[in-house]
């Protein structure tokens, strides 16, 4: 497949690990997050830990959009389908995400929900022209690169007239998130999670551009690099890493520039702000209360806010005591610190956010790397069956 | 880094520790209820059989765990041959797909399953479970494409049953068939033989007929020239097994869940692990540039015209060759090696260069894709 293939070339991938290798300084360790779900899934997926020096490590970042989703939120959902008969649609991960209950939406679904799985906010609005008598929701969640489709939706039903969709809107924004950890005592005041640099956002920086991620490096002197989602991406952006660190500089640079300018897509942010506001703060899961973190439909556009349509009124619910995804989406612990990582949780049955999605930090090691954590010791010999 | 050698089913063995059981929440009976995941033939499933059906029916026969069961019948001679029977239910949707519709499927998904026991297919049976309004001529259609997929691979329906429910408790048809065949003396084929070392065949590309019936979903509907891989592989599966008698240990369709959930299985079954040569497995650029678009794996994308072989090593070229001239067969290769491993990875050589594991299916992303 042509321009994607490219970006996941075996031969060059071990070029630029041994360049890593050659530049890296093994007199001290590297620390990188990458903040999106995307980065993390390629880096499993792919096995780019693999071609890493050993003092080069990544630390996975929150930027999963179905594993900050709070319970509360899924909740809210949930109660829409079962309890106000509307047809609540989703994209297909937010399906399996463990709300109150023991129930999630594929469970409420099981017990008489409509509740249905898209794959763009426009299927949402077919949806509605086709069922005129029912209450038809978009369960609207993630960062940056899915607000402009979920802006437009909200524009063409107003145009239309359109009187029974709206929007359940939990989009986040990526630099208030990336703000939050930079200012959290484990990294900023204990240094507990040494953080060296940030491998940027691929698909949200399209929206959002370059420029907001300029005040990181600056206030917080942590390199930035802008890396596109294919694994080769993420090789490239760990050796411009280690080389900003190296030289002792603090810049935002550009991977991705072949999709990714300074400014963005002006024409998309221009849309989302038309129909979106700030929300004061919102919780996410992990984060806590992030103030000025998420997004809202502004009153021009109030008969599609779900919120207020239904009167809906947010109810924090705690995480389970087990589930350690808070720590693990601020980068404070590892997936296998956690007592009930792939043994009472697993992606089958998920305690806990982080282990929903395979962008999710638990989901993609215990689906592509858990062998890893296996001691190999040697075979007892009656047990080799050649 | 871990060098290839060390999970290679040869030689020197490391073995990892036993690690502790892994904790499987067991159906909550009183108050679950069944959803989408159950029929999605990954993990969930195999909870639901082994927790509920199994339960129940407990028997030799069913504990093999195979695509159908190998029986004894009183008064029938083992020594003659064994008799073999399978059984399989068809909610295709859309009922007419490129490539093929859930008549000439409920034929071939059958007498795969009753081939992959090693065994030749010689009768089938239909039950019908029709929605009221249901066009004639639609199924017609689907009755004539059975009939032909039936005359095809030479089996024909000898007994079946047609019921009917009201508009709206149905969707459109759903077809079950049986099949019942015999397996020749001497050819032992289950999911339990997989021994470490032995070689792992595919038959061919990966995702054709996933790919082929979600371009026709309504929601998704986009343009592709991919059609199903829908075909018997009863004469493919006799050809590789008289090219080397004895050396076919395992034989598996990869339908619902993909190649990925057939191979943990296998893996399960065996108690052995896999390590897979991503290179090494075919997948049509159709395919792959569909699968890239829609976000999903091909490894866990439905075939149903597709088989994989376990092969003791030695006899491997001689079954691969056996394979590819075979028209079902032409493009089969090698893609990886049965290991030790008592976790029962199913691991795989990126060809990025990395490791990792290729695990069961999880929750369910393709409703009705067979």
């Amino acid at each position: 497949m042509k321009y994607i293939h490219e970006f996941r070339d075996g031969e060059l991938a071990r070029q630029i690990g041994a360049r890593i290798t050659a530049e890296a300084d093994p007199s001290r360790n590297y620390d990188f997050m990458e903040f999106c779900g995307g980065h993390t899934h390629a880096i499993s997926r792919y096995g780019v830990t693999e071609l890493l020096p050993a003092n080069v490590r990544m630390v996975h970042g929150p930027g999963c959009p179905v594993c900050v989703l709070p319970i509360g939120r899924i909740d809210l959902a949930i109660r829409l389908a079962l309890e106000r008969g509307a047809i609540v649609c989703t994209y297909g991960d937010t399906m399996r995400v463990p709300a109150s209950d023991s129930l999630s939406l594929i469970k409420a679904k099981a017990r008489g929900g409509d509740i249905r799985m898209v794959y763009s906010a426009a299927d949402v609005l077919t949806l509605a022209r086709e069922h005129p008598q029912s209450e038809v929701v978009f369960f609207a969640i993630g960062f940056e690169t899915t607000t402009p489709p979920t802006a437009l939706a909200i524009r063409d039903a107003q145009r239309e007239g359109l009187s029974n969709f709206s929007v359940l809107c939990c989009h986040v924004l990526t630099p208030s998130a990336i703000t939050h950890i930079l200012e959290s005592p484990e990294v900023r005041q204990f240094g507990t999670v040494p953080i060296d640099g940030f491998i940027g956002p691929a698909h949200v920086s399209i929206v959002i551009g370059s420029e907001p991620y300029e005040h990181f490096a600056e206030e917080y002197r942590k390199p930035v690099v802008i890396a596109g989602f294919e694994p080769l991406d993420v090789m490239q952006a760990i050796l411009m890493l280690v080389r900003q660190v190296n030289e002792g500089r603090a810049q935002v640079e550009n991977e991705f520039a072949r999709a990714v300018t300074s400014e963005g897509n002006l024409k998309a942010q221009a849309l989302v702000s038309e129909v979106f506001e700030l929300r004061p703060s919102f919780e996410w899961r992990g984060l806590g209360e992030v103030p000025y973190s998420a997004l809202k439909i502004r009153e021009t556009f109030a008969p599609f806010d779900a919120e207020r349509r239904f009167d809906l009124r947010y109810i924090p619910v705690a995480d389970n005591k087990a589930c350690e995804c808070g720590a693990i989406l601020r980068g404070v612990k590892k997936p296998t610190d956690c007592k009930i990582f792939g043994t009472v949780c697993t992606p089958e049955n998920p305690v806990g956010s982080c282990m929903v999605s395979s962008e999710g930090a638990c989901a993609a090691h215990y689906t592509y790397g858990r062998f890893r954590d296996i001691p190999v010791v040697a075979a007892p010999a009656e047990k080799v069956t050649p | 880094m871990r060098s290839d050698s060390e999970l290679s089913g040869t030689g020197e063995l490391p073995v990892p520790k036993p690690a502790k059981k892994n904790y499987i929440r067991p159906l909550d009976i009183k108050h679950g209820r069944i959803d989408m995941s159950h029929g999605a033939g990954g993990k969930a499933a195999a909870q639901l059989i082994d927790e509920l059906f199994l339960a129940a029916f407990d028997n030799a026969f069913l504990r093999q765990g195979d695509d159908g069961a190998v029986l004894a019948l009183p008064g029938f001679d083992p020594a003659q041959g064994r008799i073999v029977m399978a059984t399989d239910g068809h909610v295709v949707s859309p009922l007419f797909f490129p490539g093929g519709d859930v008549g000439c499927l409920s034929v071939h998904g059958t007498v795969n399953d009753v081939a992959m026991c090693g065994a030749k297919p010689l009768y089938l049976s239909a039950s019908f479970i029709i929605e009221e309004g249901f066009a004639l001529i639609d199924l017609q259609r689907i009755v004539q494409s059975m009939a032909a997929a039936a005359r095809e691979a030479g089996v024909p329906i000898v007994t079946g049953d047609t019921k009917v429910v009201e508009q709206g408790k149905g969707d459109g048809v759903f077809i079950s068939t049986t099949g019942v065949g015999v397996v020749a003396p001497g050819v032992h084929i289950s999911g339990r033989n997989a021994r470490a070392g032995d070689v792992v065949l595919l038959s061919g590309s990966i995702g054709d007929h996933g790919v082929a019936v979600l371009s026709k979903r309504e929601s998704l509907a986009f343009g592709t020239t991919i059609e199903s891989d829908t075909a018997s592989l009863h004469t493919l599966v006799a050809a590789m097994l008289v090219a080397a008698p004895g050396a076919v240990r395992v034989l598996r369709d990869p339908t619902r869940g993909g190649l990925a959930t057939t191979l943990n299985e296998v893996a399960r079954q065996s108690g052995v692990g896999m390590l897979l040569q991503e290179a090494a497995i075919p997948v049509k650029p159709e395919v792959d540039a569909a699968c890239e678009l829609l976000g999903l794996d091909p490894l866990y994308v439905a075939n149903e015209g597709k088989l994989i072989a376990v092969i003791s090593p030695e006899s491997a070229e001689s079954v691969l060759a056996a394979m590819r001239s075979h028209p079902l067969g032409a493009d089969a290769a090698r893609i990886g090696e049965v290991t030790v491993d008592p976790h029962h990875f199913v691991q795989m050589a990126t060809s990025f260069g990395g490791r990792r594991v290729v695990d069961w299916l999880t929750g369910e992303q393709l409703p009705r894709i067979c």
